[in-house]
């Protein structure tokens, strides 16, 4: 009994350090489609050249980890705000279908390019930290699994404060509430679009440096499964609310940890979709999410 | 005679003789070996393509988890022909039924769902699907079911293509067919006419699912092999791109879609890795350029040339 508590514990400091990662990724998807109800598919692979970019600061600069961090978040925020400029902007009166697969034609851009520039096999992230461990009574936590806590704490709060308490979160707030209200009050939506994209990009490319230093392993198709998946957990949480997404991804990296500690480590992505399942047949809106009636 | 059967004569006699034309060139080996692969594979990415078209085009339902359905008839039709030894026929019907019978379970509870919601549900689903195959020891797990028989080949690809093509017609002009195309303009005003919509919705998506799972076992039977990294969502993507491209809810649009498209990984497998790099910026610049597809909503016909022409004129 003592052992399976201590694993279910266990499980659980691996699954919410896992789940930081998710909700910070899930961040800007939820406010990308909160903002122009657009599943941006290559979200994930932002998150993927964010961990390249903070590999490249990190062997070929020569740069630790704070500085590499916000180098890879720049690089990703431009990246973002480039993909937005001339694959998405011209789409914004399209079918709705058909920006999706812009959307699925940019992830597919950002990954092959990808190849073609660092090659398909797997870098080595450096060790940034000494790794060590922290022995807390049975329980095992590492310096990495603590830095990407206190990194992904750090980045939420940040956000949080931009979007509830500056113009340009204000600015946000109301495109996503009503764009064309927001347009008649003479906010630039085209910008305000743009700094959605820059800031969720950026969180991305955090959670892709943070993975680096997570797993040791990066590659230019890592992106695919961990975009998918905050996707779950942004709708998890009622996708275009910010809290949401956080909660979202916490749930779903433990979920996770418990079903691959537990069950087998080859259902852990089953698990994340049978989530989703569940949670859009049983609440569609999310867990945070109002429930809004069909008008004729 | 009826013009709907006119029609229906003068299209069997042009598949006849492409039929005709095309087995010509494979048995005088002008087509070789290589082209030969991806004529077959144009047909089962018509099939995919035209019964995707079926649920997202005239349906409108938006539904990217095909390669899950795809891959339910791929397994099964191995199944029956490699570990029960039964003939290739009776796999194709197995296949095609246990996708759809799948595909009924599915659809009943997630066509609820709506929109950008629906399709996320699919996406899900169909990686469920595949997961649970991967982690099936009896059909080879992670390495796939191998040692498959090649019983495809492009005769009878060819024609199941098009017997799937016409009852995909039939079933658009029938009375359930019109009650999908109603859902697909509006849901409730179809509802306030007393169509029972997710009767209809669930008819589309279960035949669509069944098709799946006949281009499925088609295709697990001409690769020698079914192996469940085929099947993710990728190929889901693939078929979405296919329809989306040629038009949503345009069956002539689905077809040149999947031909396009075929067409063009084909000749870029010259250049592995360009390959997909041109093929997502092709896939962007036609999106752009043209977000309803080649052909918007409407069939490829002489008429549409003829209000081509006005227009250009």
């Amino acid at each position: 009994m003592d052992t399976f508590f201590g694993q279910l514990c266990q499980q659980l400091i691996n699954g919410i350090s896992l789940g930081s990662i998710y909700a910070l990724i899930a961040l800007g998807y939820t406010m990308i489609y909160g903002i122009i109800k657009l599943i941006n598919f290559a979200h994930g692979d932002i998150y993927m050249l964010g961990a390249y970019l903070g590999f490249f600061a990190t062997t070929a600069l020569g740069l630790s980890f704070f500085p590499a961090i916000i180098f890879a978040m720049v690089g990703a925020a431009l990246a973002g705000i480039i993909i937005e400029r001339v694959a998405y902007r011209p789409m914004r009166n399209a079918p709705r279908i058909a920006i999706l697969i812009t959307a699925i034609g940019v992830s597919f851009f950002l990954e092959y390019t990808m190849i073609l520039f660092v090659s398909p096999q797997p870098r080595t992230f450096p060790s940034i930290f000494a790794a060590t461990v922290y022995n807390m009574g049975p329980l095992v936590m590492n310096s990495q699994q603590l830095v990407i806590l206190i990194s992904a704490i750090i980045l939420m709060t940040v956000l949080t404060y931009i979007v509830n308490k500056t113009k340009a979160g204000k600015a946000m707030r109301a495109v996503s509430f009503d764009a064309d209200a927001a347009r008649l009050m003479g906010i630039d939506i085209d910008r305000v679009i743009s700094t959605t994209f820059a800031l969720g990009s950026a969180l991305a490319a955090a959670g892709g440096v943070l993975v680096g230093v997570y797993y040791n392993s990066i590659d230019p198709l890592m992106g695919m499964m961990p975009g998918l998946k905050a996707f779950v957990a942004a709708v998890l949480g009622g996708i275009g609310i910010i809290p949401g997404a956080m909660i979202g991804g916490i749930i779903l990296g433990v979920v996770e940890a418990l079903v691959s500690g537990f069950i087998s480590s080859t259902f852990r992505d089953a698990a994340a979709f049978a989530i989703l399942i569940l949670i859009l047949l049983y609440k569609p809106t999310g867990l945070l999410g109002k429930n809004v009636r069909e008008k004729v | 005679m009826d013009p709907i059967r006119k029609f229906d004569l003068k299209a069997i006699i042009a598949c006849i003789l492409i039929y005709a034309v095309v087995q010509g060139l494979i048995a005088v080996e002008v087509i070789g070996p290589f082209w030969e692969l991806n004529i077959v594979l144009i047909c089962i990415n018509i099939i995919l393509a035209v019964s995707l078209n079926l649920i997202n085009g005239y349906t409108g339902q938006f539904s990217i988890g095909h390669a899950g359905f795809m891959a339910v008839g791929a397994y099964t039709g191995a199944v029956i022909t490699v570990k029960l030894g039964l003939p290739f026929a009776l796999g194709l019907v197995v296949a095609t039924i246990s996708a759809g019978l799948l595909g009924f379970l599915i659809g009943l509870p997630t066509l609820r769902l709506d929109g950008d919601y629906l399709a996320i549900a699919t996406l899900g689903l169909g990686e469920i699907i595949r997961i649970c195959i991967l982690n099936i020891d009896y059909v080879g797990g992670a390495s796939g079911l191998m040692g498959i028989p090649r019983f495809t080949n492009f005769t009878v690809a060819f024609w199941l293509m098009i017997a799937i093509i016409f009852f995909i017609k039939n079933f658009k002009n029938s009375a359930p067919g019109r009650c999908c195309l109603a859902i697909r303009e509006n849901e409730i005003a179809a509802d306030t006419m007393g169509i029972n919509t997710t009767k209809y919705k669930v008819m589309a998506f279960t035949l669509g699912a069944s098709f799946a799972g006949t281009a499925g076992c088609l295709f697990s039977h001409y690769f020698f092999l079914a192996h469940p990294a085929t099947f993710t969502f990728m190929k889901s993507f693939d078929i979405l791109t296919m329809v989306v491209l040629g038009g949503l809810g345009s069956m002539t649009g689905s077809i040149c879609g999947a031909t396009l498209l075929t067409f063009i990984s084909a000749y870029l497998s010259d250049f592995p890795e360009w390959r997909m790099v041109i093929y997502s910026v092709t896939m962007i610049v036609l999106m752009l350029r043209r977000p309803q597809g080649l052909f918007g909503s409407e069939e490829l016909s002489r008429k549409m040339f003829r209000l081509g022409g006005r227009q250009n004129g």
